[in-house]
């Protein structure tokens, strides 16, 4: 399979900074990935609907206000209304050690935290895409 | 229900895939677009196409809204540059047009160049096909950022349109060949900065120059970001089509098009079948360090690999 893993980056909820976001998408890019960078302040609907329309294998949302447990399942629960089960699921941001259980529980299948190298990320979606 | 069953009954996920299974290359979705082909042909194509930062998918995202308020539905193909060292790349057209992503009548569709040179996306043919079969009205195709000589999007436009931002150069430019004889329709964004008179002034002198032909591509000045004059520029577009529905040049463009296609098509399977035989057993590289080495030249090389395959 020679084909790019395309990547959804997005930003769900209010918070107006993805400097992180934009890091993340450019050591996607570096790795050879097709990133479709849809900017700030996105709802789950639109993530969803950005995600099925791109066909993309992943969607990695960044948040840094504090609303991950509310933004981060509804994306997932919305992916799977849809019928869409072959989607890899990703978030980070500052996210407290406390809420990761949930999270994964939730359906969102690794969370990154501040701190983590771009490569364990790209080394992450390599080992993990669906399809 | 197949994919071809569901991009028939309005299946997003179908239209999606079926599109990228195109951009992979993948021969089920070349048999799938074959038995559907004879549902395309209902959609009009407009390219938007002008250099880097000109405000194309600000101005896309604008059209498609006057088109939604028109009663069509909207396809949007948003192709942006891919790496040629990594293969990667940063689609972000979309980022000018989340509003639009909800819409149940619009599809928009980012893509990579993947290699292709001319501003355009190799799939690009495939998808538009794809877009009119799932049943768009209007599928316009924001090309990358391009210079002097990208034109690829004539070859698959029936409407193109220029957008022109003002002071980017001197009237110079404006009669230089390549990309600016390409358009049908140009649109001066950013019109509320100051110069845009003038640079309209300069095309309208340069379009002067021309041979009097019985259509002459209009210049609007618009402000994307605004939203100034949009309705007017919507207006333009759709008179160009009138133009060439009624003089029948509709039937000429687009026969000139699927000849370039179906060349192109027939040229990259000959060439891959070509190049397969040609690498086979090392031959390519020995050519090239011979060549390399001054033992052979370009043209001897060449003959010595169409004499392979003929013999």
């Amino acid at each position: 399979m020679d084909r790019p893993i395309r990547v959804l980056v997005a930003k769900p909820g209010l918070d107006g900074h993805d400097r992180g976001a934009k890091v993340i998408a450019r050591a996607l890019r570096d790795a050879g990935m097709e990133v479709i960078y849809t900017g700030l302040r996105q709802t789950p609907e639109q993530i969803v609907q950005a995600a099925i329309q791109e066909d993309v294998d992943v969607v990695a949302m960044s948040i840094l206000s504090g609303a991950h447990n509310h933004l981060f399942p509804k994306v997932v629960n919305l992916l799977r209304e849809e019928g869409v089960d072959d989607v890899l699921v990703i978030g980070g941001g500052v996210i407290p050690e406390d809420d990761i259980p949930k999270l994964k529980e939730a359906g969102i299948e690794e969370i990154f935290t501040p701190g983590t190298s771009t490569k364990d990320v790209v080394e992450y979606i390599k080992r993990n895409v669906k399809r | 229900m197949n994919l071809g069953e569901r991009l028939l009954n309005g299946d997003r996920r179908a239209c999606a895939r079926l599109i990228s299974m195109l951009e992979n290359n993948d021969l089920e979705a070349v048999s799938i677009i074959k038995s559907l082909y004879k549902h395309s042909g209902n959609a009009y194509v407009i390219g938007v196409t002008g250099a880097p930062g000109s405000g194309k998918s600000t101005l896309t995202d604008k059209l498609a809204k006057e088109f939604r308020k028109r009663g069509k539905k909207i396809g949007i193909l948003a192709i942006d540059p891919t790496s040629p060292f990594t293969g990667g790349a940063i689609l972000g057209d979309r980022i000018r047009m989340n509003d639009l992503t909800l819409d149940k009548n619009v599809f928009i569709r980012s893509m990579g160049t993947r290699g292709s040179l001319g501003g355009m996306s190799r799939a690009a043919w495939g998808a538009v096909k794809v877009l009119d079969i799932f049943g768009m009205d209007y599928i316009f195709i924001e090309t990358v950022g391009v210079g002097q000589s990208e034109v690829d999007i004539v070859k698959i436009a029936d409407t193109v349109l220029m957008v022109m931002v003002p002071n980017l150069g001197d009237d110079i430019q404006a009669i230089k060949a390549g990309i600016m004889e390409i358009a049908d329709v140009f649109a001066i964004n950013k019109s509320d900065l100051e110069g845009a008179d003038r640079t309209k002034l300069e095309i309208e002198m340069n379009l002067d120059l021309s041979e009097k032909k019985d259509y002459r591509p209009p210049v609007v000045k618009v402000s994307a970001s605004r939203n100034q004059n949009i309705d007017e520029l919507v207006d333009k577009l759709i008179e160009h089509r009138t133009y060439l529905e009624e003089t029948g040049k509709i039937v000429e463009r687009r026969k000139k098009n699927i000849r370039l296609e179906i060349m192109k098509l027939a040229e990259e399977e000959f060439l891959s079948l070509v190049m397969n035989k040609a690498h086979k057993g090392n031959l390519f590289d020995k050519l090239v360090d011979d060549v390399i080495s001054k033992k052979l030249d370009p043209y001897t090389a060449k003959d010595m690999i169409m004499d392979f395959i003929k013999g």
